[in-house]
């Protein structure tokens, strides 16, 4: 880890800025762990002593990351991930902000979980860490969590992972008293009955595997439900992985009618759809499953005019047991946070959404949902910064990444553009070489 | 008498994993050579030679009777040391995974590994971590590539040809692996494919797969030159899929009278074992327009070419 902490002019870069809509040339100056200005031309007589300026010629500048759902095996599955192994990743792909989510061993769902995964983040971590806790306690769908105390410890929101609450009594419990908290409340929708023995997305391609669908009206029922209860309740609430035209609809209609809802989409859903899944590929297993190609296409869209809020990495690392097993015996997940930037920005030179958009889902608009303070270039914002090469090609070798698990569905993929440099409160915690 | 086959046939690949991918040209090859193995097994003297030397292990992830006493007799007609490992009796029991059982068979350098396994895409893995070849034997609901070639070795072998017949595949196509098998087949030979089954039992997105569907027998049967059943697992009956048995054969199971829809001298097959009086009628199963034995006596024939046919791409061979 590079502690150097002297000041830093990122100079003749173009920087982008979706918390103000600012795409200029220009130079950016960090100080004292915080953004001190942007213009064009801070030049040296205007930096303080001992400033090491960076030539950022044909690169980007832009705010870190701040990815809304990645898993981290502490507590209970360090060999998967840790802390440590987690912000390493989740720097080398440009994402200054990890939110981790509560599905661990114990589960966190009692403040002091949140209170040691706060201080072991701490302790280890290269980024910055955030945990969200759990909506029911050992998410087992029944009872509340004492969301109230959850939150003060510094739990940024509420979720039960890649389960669902399936009893509606208890959801419009949780939104109804979560909104006394102003907390968020972010929900993995699939009707789990519907999902059943379901593996991948419902349709042509599963029946030619001879493997059992998931209708996507599994995930749109259960939204249509939340939305109604938030209408009911008044809640504040957050769609954790959306993945479906037929979503978008539910959502439009719920944004529209003025509800306080936002949603996500998963880098995997708006840049993968279920024929990568090709000759049973279980590093292309993940919950929801990947969807066609029409779907694909309407979620890019969708977060390219902002129905869609934010793009998380739904990063979870699992290992060659979980994985190396027939394709409806595999554990679902993929990882992300090293490969989010780099896969969106795919989408970019295909021309399929803009840098601003895509940028404003992976940090501005994270960062407003959650109240944090990064996702913007402001002078006097933490600097969080990254540095990109958007044009530079390379070929992503799993053994390169710095994950403990290494279930990248872009293994061996030709990706174009990556971090050069990315910057946590004024220090540089990476910088590829 | 012993003579070599009059078929000099290959099949250019390591492994048979399905019927997906293989051409015309393969599949006439294969049921011509099979042809050859029918006479030979007719005989007194069934003992060929080809694998002499070579070891066959037939890997049996789920039981099964006639699949695995059908490969283990073709293999042993050909000369192969023929070893069987199934479930039951193998370290799977204590936790080992496909993969480790893959590279400690490997490991014994076998020839030739027959697969069946209850998991789509099971064979396939195990496949890419062995250097010997790989039968696929049935996979989940994947594909059942031997039960497709028997199918269309009796079918030829009573109708002459593929191209041009209307087959009728009927019941529970979900969770088939052997009508994905047979519908790719009859569609790559030039036949016409109908598949008939309860809208739960059929998989979305199946009017995609080159079939006419339907719910209705008589009219999926309608001018059938063959009509293939296809059998239902008793827990699928009990009101997940279908309300019961007796429902389900009231609509579905193949009866004298459905069967008259069908063409004058329609034929009936099934993959075994039956469920008589759900899927088909005992007076239907054993009667004239049966060839559900004749479906097992080529089982025999065609697995044997299959073995000899990817036998004489081994190293060595």
């Amino acid at each position: 880890m590079l502690s150097d902490r002297r000041p830093i002019l990122l100079a003749n870069a173009q920087i982008v800025d979706p918390s103000r809509d600012l795409d200029m040339q220009g130079d950016l100056l960090i100080a004292d762990g915080v953004i001190r200005e942007t213009k064009r031309g801070i030049g040296a007589a205007g930096v303080p002593e001992g400033t090491e300026a960076i030539d950022c010629r044909g690169k980007l500048v832009a705010p870190g990351l701040v990815d809304m759902r990645a898993f981290i095996g502490e507590p209970g599955a360090a060999s998967r991930e840790t802390f440590a192994s987690a912000s390493q990743a989740a720097a080398a792909g440009g994402v200054t902000t990890i939110i981790c989510q509560p599905d661990t061993s114990p589960a966190i769902d009692d403040p002091a979980t949140v209170d040691f995964v706060l201080r072991r983040a701490r302790d280890t971590a290269i980024v910055h860490v955030h945990p969200m806790a759990a909506i029911t306690k050992g998410l087992e769908g029944k009872e509340m969590t004492e969301i109230g105390l959850l939150k003060a410890a510094g739990a940024v929101a509420f979720t039960d992972g890649d389960k669902s609450v399936t009893n509606a009594q208890v959801m419009r419990r949780v939104l109804t008293y979560a909104g006394d908290f102003d907390a968020l409340i972010v929900h993995h929708t699939e009707d789990p009955d519907l999902v059943a023995d379901g593996v991948m997305n419902e349709g042509e391609f599963a029946a030619r595997l001879g493997l059992l669908g998931i209708p996507k009206t599994a995930e749109t029922i259960m939204l249509e439900r939340d939305l109604r209860l938030v209408a009911l309740t008044g809640g504040r609430y957050h769609a954790a992985s959306v993945t479906c035209g037929e979503s978008l609809e539910v959502l439009r209609r719920a944004k529209d009618a003025g509800l306080n809802v936002t949603a996500a989409a998963s880098i995997n859903h708006i840049t993968l759809n279920e024929n990568d899944i090709g000759p049973y590929r279980t590093f292309l297993k993940v919950t929801p499953p990947l969807r066609a190609e029409d779907d694909r296409k309407l979620l890019v869209e969708a977060v390219a005019n902002g129905l869609i809020d934010a793009v998380m990495s739904d990063h979870n690392p699992q290992d060659v047991e979980t994985k190396r097993l027939p394709f409806a015996e595999a554990a679902p997940g993929a990882i992300g946070l090293e490969t989010m930037l780099t896969a969106g920005l795919r989408l970019v030179h295909n021309e399929e959404i803009g840098l601003m958009a895509l940028l404003r889902a992976m940090s501005t608009r994270p960062a407003e949902l959650l109240g944090l303070s990064g996702g913007t270039l402001r002078a006097g914002a933490p600097a969080d910064v990254i540095v990109v090469d958007p044009d530079l090609p390379w070929v992503l070798d799993p053994a390169e990444l710095k994950s403990k698990c290494k279930n990248t569905p872009f293994d061996e993929a030709r990706l174009t553009g990556r971090v050069v440099r990315t910057i946590v409160a004024g220090r540089t915690v990476y910088e590829y070489v | 008498m012993n003579i070599a086959p009059k078929s000099s046939f290959v099949l250019s690949m390591r492994h048979l994993l399905g019927i997906e991918g293989l051409s015309r040209a393969d599949i006439s090859g294969l049921l011509d050579l099979a042809e050859e193995f029918v006479e030979l097994n007719r005989q007194v003297e069934k003992k060929r030679t080809s694998l002499r030397g070579r070891t066959q292990i037939n890997l049996f992830f789920e039981v099964s009777t006639r699949t695995q006493a059908s490969f283990e007799l073709a293999g042993k007609r050909l000369g192969a040391d023929v070893m069987n490992m199934s479930t039951s009796s193998s370290s799977m029991r204590k936790g080992e995974t496909l993969i480790d059982t893959a590279i400690t068979l490997n490991a014994m350098h076998p020839d030739i590994i027959v697969v069946r396994h209850h998991a789509s895409g099971a064979v396939e893995l195990l496949a890419r971590k062995v250097d010997c070849s790989v039968i696929n034997a049935g996979d989940g609901a994947h594909e059942h590539p031997t039960q497709a070639l028997l199918d269309a070795l009796t079918i030829r072998r009573n109708k002459g040809d593929l191209e041009g017949l209307t087959v009728a595949i009927c019941g529970d196509i979900l969770h088939s692996r052997v009508a994905r098998s047979n519908i790719i087949l009859l569609n790559t030979m030039g036949a016409r494919v109908r598949v008939v089954a309860p809208s739960t039992l059929l998989p979305p997105g199946i009017e995609r797969f080159g079939v006419e569907v339907t719910r209705d027998m008589r009219e999926g049967l309608a001018g059938a030159d063959i009509v293939m059943m296809l059998r239902l697992q008793r827990e699928r009956m009990n009101g997940s899929y279908v309300p019961s048995m007796s429902e389900y054969f009231h609509y579905y199971g193949l009866d004298e009278k459905k069967l008259s829809y069908a063409k004058p001298d329609a034929m009936v097959m099934h993959p075994g074992p039956m469920n008589r009086g759900v899927e088909i009628d005992s007076i239907v199963a054993d009667g004239v327009h049966s060839l559900i034995r004749e479906q097992v006596e080529m089982g025999v024939a065609v697995r044997m070419a299959v073995l000899e046919a990817l036998s004489r791409n081994l190293p060595n061979a």
